[in-house]
């Protein structure tokens, strides 16, 4: 009974996300106060019946209901229950039931908190998300219902979850990757309603900026996480694989750092309109892209389930509506967006261009390479795939490239900047790092000049942040009450240096060896004497385990011990490496069960790596920066604004001390 | 010229460069890091170039492992129910890795006709087989003794 009712549930959710397609995006078109006041009731509706849906399918799992097909492919009575619960979204269906329950939790936080804005720019965007929800509705509906019953020889237990979704990991990873996908929706709904009313002016922007900013920051969560997970679960110790998957959620990542640079120029100078328009339909076309590789079964990896060729249609489908739709709406409207002031070649817009230029050439390189093979398959033009050193050649340089234009253009003023001004600001940020230069390759050991590219990159950054805060706080009077925009912006840009001292590190400098122990064998890696003793079975939930025994030792002292454990999990027989890792923020000593050998010996690999959690504690600095920004103050100040008058962009004093 | 008209053509001109030189760069890149899939018979047929990174993909023949008694090294056979190719790897092989299943290895050819693997990659679950697998068992005739990936 209870699966029956949630099938109905998303029905009547289909119905009113129709509904609001349609009712209030007429009633901004006639002007009718009536028709728009339907919208967030609507809103509300459709969260409330996709979240009873949702809430079906949860109970469907913990109930063990193998009358259900998804519930009897993806879990399993012995599966402890807090994996119970994120199997709900552990396969194709209930990830999309997870998808739409995002988006409309997304639609209804907009309806909410909204209310201070015009009621018909209100009603276009609620009108436009209703239109993606109407379109996934119908996806999961048709073509992937979760309620799915098995009638005749349900089984008596459920197929189990993939083993390596059985982490903590798989719990929090989606959920905060698709709050990104589908965050940007908001902005691309924002920027489709801007281009609908012809209102082109900039106060788009400044109100679709915390959502972007919001969204961003949950999406690089997301990255990490999974970045995270694939090092500690996947059992080969690497962060990152340009595996297509990854890239699939790191393209809409690129477009989406650059639109939320770009929106600040258009709320704060109104410049870049149009671009930023296009960005916003860009970044939400990557996320359905994203959605269509990932769901589509064309790749092939952890997160396609099955290939059913409907469904990679039906989503190729939606993405070419909302490409083709909204690039025809910009086509025909673009022509109003006009410049509302100019700007001189050395100012922060210049910079911020160029900013937006370079990562946008790093999403087409990502994303020729991860689309390059699929073309030349579906051509029949041979099989082929694109390696990682691909992605590499390119995609250093380039961020070595952002990070001196980020450096060099913190400190610049809208508008127009004083160059020997700006080259004065700029000689302590070079000074210093010409001294880390000097002290690396004096020091720098092996790989020397890879290290000084990283040191210089980071330190430019670090350095010019550093300039630009102590100038900030002596010359203007908020002194260090500045907004939180402003600090948000810094932390963020941090938290980048951190990412680029870790990526620099973990590359030259890790220690990676696969070896073969028997009990007694003492490896002798990068200063530490790791010994192994032994290992032991021993019996899981729902596994059976070999676990080994190490002693990390230093000068005879012991450091750690180490139980890494190979797993069988009995209901999939299949095989799963846990690697056990000694974590630390400048080293992880990370060693992985690979294969039992003949007597008593075991393959193990042990990697030493430094400074690998730089690369997610600057993932979640960048987050946490975007989270700032998105929670500043004058954006709730906004809220009691008039609604009617246009953000004062035109008299806002150009002399303004400004903040991105 | 007013100083949009330059703003604006400088901006065109920086975009035109930078994107012809990034789209130069990257198939360069694309060209010098593709990784082309051969079967197990189109390289006992040497069509396979030498020397060059390659993917080749078949099923393990059953019974074919061999491991060296004091090192990581691996010897298997991989087949396309055709032809078979010997397969040399050193190091940890993937815990999804099973005789007689579907695996992709990439590596080069030596000269002893033997397919030095520096990566093998086996996923998902017993009833997966990778696409390119599946192709070319299909285009030798002998589709896999197996259920199909469907679930």
């Amino acid at each position: 009974m209870i699966p029956e009712l949630g099938q109905l549930a998303l029905i009547l959710a289909l119905c009113l996300a129709l509904m609001l397609a349609l009712v209030p995006l007429w009633g901004a078109f006639r002007g009718n106060l009536f028709w728009m006041r339907f919208a967030t009731p609507l809103a509300t509706g459709q969260f409330f019946f996709v979240a009873l849906a949702f809430g079906f399918l949860t109970y469907a799992f913990m109930t063990n209901d193998f009358t259900v097909a998804y519930v009897a492919t993806n879990s399993n009575s012995h599966l402890p229950w807090y994996y119970k619960f994120s199997a709900v979204w552990g396969g194709h269906e209930g990830s999309l039931l997870l998808w739409l329950f995002i988006l409309c939790l997304w639609t209804v936080a907009v309806a909410w908190r909204s209310l201070h804005l015009p009621a018909e720019l209100r009603s276009r965007v609620l009108s436009v998300m209703g239109m993606i929800s109407t379109g996934f509705l119908l996806f999961v509906l048709l073509t992937s219902s979760p309620f799915t019953r098995l009638f005749f020889n349900a089984p008596d237990d459920g197929q189990d979850l993939n083993p390596l979704l059985q982490d903590f990991g798989l719990i929090v990873h989606p959920p905060m990757l698709y709050m990104g996908y589908v965050g940007f929706s908001v902005a691309f709904a924002f920027a489709i309603a801007a281009l609908l009313g012809g209102r082109l002016d900039a106060a788009w922007a400044r109100w679709a900026r915390p959502w972007t900013n919001a969204a961003w920051a949950f999406l690089s969560i997301g990255i990490v996480l999974g970045s995270w997970w694939a090092y500690y679960e996947l059992g080969w110790g690497g962060w990152w694989f340009w595996d297509p998957v990854e890239n699939a959620s790191f393209m809409p990542w690129l477009a989406g750092t650059a639109l939320i640079h770009s929106m600040a120029v258009t709320e704060k100078r109104g410049e870049f309109k149009s671009w930023t328009v296009l960005l916003a339909i860009c970044a939400f076309s990557l996320s359905l892209l994203g959605t269509f590789l990932v769901r589509s079964g064309v790749l092939t990896s952890v997160h396609a389930f099955a290939s059913d060729p409907t469904r990679g249609f039906f989503v190729l489908m939606l993405l070419a509506v909302t490409v083709g739709g909204s690039l025809l709406l910009f086509a025909l409207r673009a022509v109003d967006l006009k410049s509302e002031s100019t700007f001189n070649l050395l100012s922060k817009e210049t910079w911020l261009l160029i900013n937006n230029l370079i990562l946008l050439v790093a999403m087409v390189v990502v994303l020729l390479g991860t689309l390059y093979p699929l073309v030349v398959d579906a051509l029949q033009l041979g099989k082929l795939s694109v390696g990682p050193p691909y992605f590499n050649m390119l995609f250093v340089p380039l961020m070595g490239l952002l990070a001196l234009a980020l450096g060099s253009g913190l400190m610049l003023r809208w508008k127009r900047h004083a160059q020997d001004q700006w080259l004065k600001s700029l000689a302590l940020p070079a000074l210093a790092v010409l001294i880390f230069a000097i002290v690396t390759i004096i020091w720098g050991g092996e790989h020397r000049w890879g290290i000084v590219l990283g040191v210089v990159m980071a330190g430019w950054i670090a350095v010019s942040t550093l300039v630009d805060v102590s100038h900030r706080i002596r010359f203007s009077q908020q002194g260090w009450r500045q907004p939180r925009s402003y600090w948000g912006m810094h932390v963020a840009h941090l938290g980048f240096c951190a990412s680029i001292l870790g990526v620099t590190w973990v590359s030259l400098h890790a220690f990676e060896q696969d070896i073969r122990v028997e009990p007694g064998h003492v490896e002798h890696i990068d200063g530490y004497d790791i010994s192994y003793l032994g290992a032991t079975s021993l019996q899981g939930p729902n596994y059976t385990a070999e676990q080994g025994h190490f002693v990390v030792s230093k000068q005879g002292k012991t450091i750690t011990e180490l139980f890494p454990q190979k797993r069988n999990y009995s209901v999939q027989r299949s095989m799963m490496t846990e690697a056990a890792i000694d974590p630390g923020l400048m080293q992880d000593i990370y060693i992985a069960m690979g294969e039992r050998l003949d007597g008593g010996a075991w393959a193990v690999r042990i990697h030493i790596k430094p400074m690998v959690r730089w690369i997610w504690l600057g993932g979640l600095l960048m987050a946490f920066g975007g989270a700032l920004a998105a929670t500043d103050l004058r954006y709730r100040r906004l809220r009691h604004r008039q609604p009617q008058v246009s953000v004062g962009l035109e008299t806002a004093p150009v002399t303004e001390v400004s903040h991105a | 010229m007013n100083l949009k008209r330059k703003h604006r053509m400088w901006a065109v001109v920086a975009l035109l460069l930078g994107v012809s030189v990034a789209v130069g760069l990257a198939l360069y890149a694309l060209q010098q890091n593709i990784n082309l899939f051969y079967s197990p018979s189109q390289i006992a047929d040497h069509q396979a170039p030498d020397d060059t990174r390659i993917r080749a993909g078949g099923m393990v023949v059953e019974h074919s492992l061999q491991r060296s008694g004091d090192s990581l090294m691996v010897h298997f056979a991989l087949t396309d129910f055709q032809k078979t190719i010997e397969v040399e790897y050193t190091g940890i092989l993937p815990d999804l890795f099973r005789e007689g299943q579907g695996v992709v290895a990439l590596g080069k050819m030596n000269s002893k006709g033997v397919f030095v693997a520096d990566q093998v990659l086996a996923k998902h679950d017993e009833k997966y087989m990778p696409p390119e697998v599946a192709a070319a068992l299909k285009a030798s005739g002998k589709l896999p003794p197996q259920p199909s990936a469907e679930h």
